[in-house]
C-alpha cells in the first residue's frame, strides 16, 4: 500500500476574472521510504501541488477537488485540527528560500522547539535539549549558541539546514521538498542535497522532491514525475527517464542540461516559448505550440496518460522514438 | 543600547538649543506683547514705559535671549507674567491633568485598536472587516472639538451619563499626591474620588483617543494582513501548530512593529488634540494653560517653557519608541 496516494488532484484559483487551472487532475504514490520527484518549469502547478497536499494553499480563492490519501485517509476531507494534528508530526515540508520561511523576530531554538512542544508534547526545557541535538544531526556547528540566534544571524545553508531540522524533528514519514536548493549558492546546493539524501536514508522517510532541476532528480529520486501546465506529462523510473525520455518535453528539459562532455561553442539546447504559450488541456495537447514533434493527432482532444509497458505513464501522441537496444 | 540612549540624550540637547532660540525670537516677533495685554489699549506711555523696564524687555534683544539662556541652563524659567508665580509651579500644576488625559487616550487607543485591527485583518473582505474601514475612516477625519462637543452634549445632557466638565466632582474631599486623580485615589485608598475622577476621564479620552485609535486599528490590519502572507507564517502552519500559537507568536509580534511607530509619531498629535479636548471639558490642564496663555497675557515665559516641554516628552516618547522596537525585533539590535 503506497504511504501517500493523490488521486485526481486539481486547484483551480478563482480569483477575480476567469478561473485558473493550476492543477488539472494530478495523480501520483509515493511509496514508503521511496523518493518521488515532481518536476517542470515555473508555473506548471509543482508547488501548488504540494500546498494542495499539505492544505497550505489559502481557502479563500482556492478549489482543490480529488483526494490526498495519506494512510488511507483522505487529507482534503480531515477537519483543519486534525490537518494541524499531522502537519509536521507525519508530513514535513521545507520551502524554498529559508530567509522569508524563518520567523525573523524568534530565535532559532524556540523555531525548533515549538515542532517539538506541539506534537510530542515536551516541555519547553526538553524541547530545547532536542532541538540543539537536531540542529548538530544537520551539520550546524556550535548549536548550542545558534539556538539563542536569530536567522538573520546564520548563513543561507544554515538557515536551509535549520529549516530541514524543522521539518525532519518529529521523524514525519514524508517529507516534501519544494525547491529547497534554489536560493542557494552552488556549493551549498550540493551540501544541502547530500545532507538531506543521508537524513531520508538514514530514516526511511519518504521524499518528494520538487525541482526544475533535473541533476537534483538523478542524485536523489527513485521516480520522476514531469508536469507542464498542470498535468502529469510523463512519468518514470529515474534510469528510465535519462536513458529514454519519451515526452518530448521531458526530452527537451534533458537536452537543456549543459554538459560537460557536449565540446565548446555549441549551442545550448533550449525549448523554444515558455509555459504562458500553451492551448487549454481540453483542445488537445497543451505543449503542442512548443513541442517539434508535434502531429495533427496532437490537437483537437485532450492527450490522455497511458501506462507505458516499463511501467511507467506518458501523455503523448508522438512520443520520442525509443533506442532500439543493441 | 546604552551608546545609543546617550547619543540620543545629546540630540535630544541640540533640538532643544535649536527650538529654545527659536521659539525665543518667534514669540517676540509676533504683534503685540505681555505689556499691552496685561495694560489693555487705553494705558499711558508712562505706565508702559515702567511696565516694559520693568520686566526687562527695554534691553537690546540680544540681552535678553543671553539672560533667558542663562536662566534656562540654571534650571530657571522665571516667573508667569500672567500670575508673577515660578514657571516651573504653573507647569507642574497643570502637567498631571494633561498627562492623565494622554495616558488615558494612549490606553484607549493601543488597548482597542490592535485587536480591531487585528480582527478586521482576519475577516479581510468580509461585513466587518469593510465595516471598519468606514468607521475608521470617519474617526479620522471628525474635528476633535466636534466630537467633543458632540459627546457632551449627547452623554452630559438629558441622559446625564456622563459629567459634563472637570477632574473631578466639586466639593468632593480627595488628597493629591500626584496630581494623576485616577492614582490619587487608589494611593490613598480613596476609591470613592478614583471612581469620580475615572468617570470624569471617560469622555475626554474617548474624545481624544479617536484619532490615534482609527490609525491604529487602519495600521494594524494593514500590517496583520501584510504578516499573513509571509512565508513564515506558512512554515509555522507546515509545523502544524494550533491556530493560537501562530496567531500569538507568529502573527501578532511581527505585526506589532510598525504600530509601535505609530503610537510614537501620535505622541505630537495627542498633545495637539490636548488642546482642543481640554478647552470642550474645561480640563484645566497644560492645554487650558497654554491658551490662555497666549490669549489672555502673552505670557513668554510660560509659553517657552510649555513649548519646551512638548518637544522633550514628543522625544522622550520616540525614544522609547526606538528602544522598544529593539526589544521587539532583534535585527534592530546590532545597530
Amino acid at each position: 500500500m503506497p504511504l501517500l496516494d493523490v488521486r485526481d488532484l486539481s486547484v483551480v484559483f478563482q480569483q477575480g476574472g476567469k478561473p485558473f487551472t493550476a492543477v488539472d487532475g494530478v495523480s501520483f504514490t509515493v511509496e514508503p521510504g521511496q523518493a518521488v520527484g515532481l518536476v517542470g518549469e515555473s508555473g506548471c502547478g509543482k508547488s501548488v501541488t504540494s500546498l494542495a497536499i499539505m492544505g497550505l494553499l489559502p481557502r479563500r480563492g482556492n478549489k482543490v477537488t480529488g483526494e490526498v490519501l495519506f494512510d488511507d485517509t483522505d487529507l482534503l476531507r480531515l477537519r483543519p485540527q486534525d490537518l494541524r494534528d499531522r502537519r509536521g508530526r507525519d508530513i514535513g515540508m521545507i520551502f524554498q528560500d529559508p530567509l522569508s520561511s524563518l520567523n525573523p523576530v524568534i530565535p532559532l531554538g524556540l523555531q525548533v522547539a515549538e515542532v517539538l512542544e506541539r506534537h510530542q508534547g515536551k516541555k519547553r526545557q526538553e524541547a530545547l535539549r532536542e532541538a540543539r541535538k537536531l540542529l548538530d544531526a544537520v551539520g550546524i556547528p556550535d548549536p548550542t549558541r545558534r539556538l539563542k540566534e536569530f536567522p538573520h544571524q546564520l548563513s543561507g545553508g544554515m538557515r536551509q539546514r535549520a529549516l530541514i531540522a524543522i521539518a525532519l524533528a518529529c521523524k514525519p514519514r514524508l517529507l516534501i521538498a519544494d525547491e529547497p536548493t534554489t536560493a542557494l549558492d552552488v556549493t551549498i546546493q550540493a551540501q544541502i542535497l547530500t545532507l538531506l539524501k543521508e537524513l531520508v536514508d538514514e530514516s526511511g522517510t519518504a521524499l518528494i522532491m520538487i525541482t526544475h532541476d533535473l541533476g537534483v532528480v538523478a542524485g536523489l529520486c527513485d521516480t520522476v514525475n514531469v508536469l507542464y501546465a498542470g498535468k502529469v506529462v510523463e512519468r518514470a523510473a529515474r534510469h528510465e527517464l535519462f536513458a529514454a525520455a519519451r515526452h518530448p518535453y521531458t526530452h527537451g528539459l534533458l537536452q537543456s542540461v549543459p554538459r560537460l562532455d557536449a565540446g565548446r561553442g555549441g549551442r545550448l539546447h533550449q525549448i523554444r516559448g515558455s509555459v504562458n504559450d500553451n492551448i487549454p488541456w481540453p483542445d488537445g495537447c497543451a505543449f503542442a505550440p512548443r513541442c517539434d514533434r508535434v502531429i495533427d493527432a496532437c490537437i483537437g482532444e485532450t492527450v490522455p496518460l497511458e501506462p507505458t509497458f516499463r511501467g511507467g505513464a506518458l501523455r503523448c501522441t508522438n512520443p520520442v522514438p525509443q533506442e532500439v537496444p543493441a | 543600547m546604552l551608546r545609543v540612549v546617550s547619543r540620543r540624550l545629546v540630540q535630544l540637547a541640540i533640538t532643544l538649543f535649536a527650538l529654545m532660540t527659536l521659539v525665543f525670537f518667534w514669540l517676540r516677533s509676533l504683534p503685540g506683547g505681555p505689556v499691552d495685554a496685561l495694560l489693555g489699549e487705553r494705558a499711558t506711555p508712562q505706565t508702559r514705559e515702567l511696565l516694559t523696564k520693568a520686566l526687562g524687555y527695554d534691553q537690546p534683544i540680544w540681552v535678553q535671549y543671553g539672560r533667558f539662556l542663562k536662566n534656562v541652563l540654571t534650571g530657571n524659567f522665571g516667573n508667569s507674567i500672567r500670575t508673577g508665580e515660578p514657571v516651573i509651579d504653573v507647569i507642574s500644576r497643570s502637567f498631571p491633568a494633561t498627562a492623565e488625559l494622554a495616558i488615558a487616550a494612549i490606553i484607549l487607543a493601543v488597548g482597542l485598536g490592535v485587536p480591531l485591527g487585528y480582527v478586521a485583518a482576519r475577516h479581510r473582505g468580509r461585513v466587518l472587516d469593510n465595516a471598519t474601514i468606514i468607521v475608521t475612516l470617519i474617526g479620522i477625519s471628525v474635528p476633535i472639538f466636534f466630537l467633543g462637543y458632540l459627546l457632551k452634549g449627547w452623554l452630559t445632557q438629558g441622559v446625564h451619563l456622563f459629567p459634563p466638565s472637570g477632574r473631578i466632582t466639586t466639593g468632593l474631599d480627595n488628597t493629591e499626591v500626584t496630581g494623576f486623580f485616577v492614582l490619587d485615589g487608589l494611593l490613598t485608598r480613596e476609591f470613592d474620588a478614583s471612581a469620580d475622577a475615572l468617570w470624569h476621564l471617560v469622555l475626554p479620552a474617548v474624545t481624544l483617543a479617536t484619532i490615534p485609535l482609527a490609525i491604529i486599528i487602519r495600521i494594524t490590519r494593514a500590517s496583520v494582513l501584510d504578516v499573513l502572507d509571509e512565508d513564515y507564517i506558512r512554515t509555522a502552519d507546515a509545523k502544524g501548530l494550533r491556530n493560537p500559537t501562530v496567531r500569538r507568536r507568529h502573527v501578532l509580534r511581527n505585526a506589532l512593529l510598525p504600530v509601535v511607530t505609530i503610537i510614537g509619531l501620535q505622541t505630537g498629535a495627542l498633545l495637539a488634540g490636548a488642546v482642543l479636548t481640554e478647552k470642550v471639558y474645561n480640563w484645566g490642564g497644560l492645554g487650558t494653560l497654554i491658551t490662555d496663555s497666549i490669549s489672555g497675557s502673552r505670557d513668554y515665559p510660560v509659553l517657552q517653557a510649555l513649548i519646551l516641554l512638548a518637544a522633550v516628552v514628543f522625544i522622550l516618547v520616540n525614544l522609547v519608541v526606538d528602544l522598544s522596537y529593539a526589544v521587539i525585533d532583534p535585527r534592530v539590535r546590532v545597530r
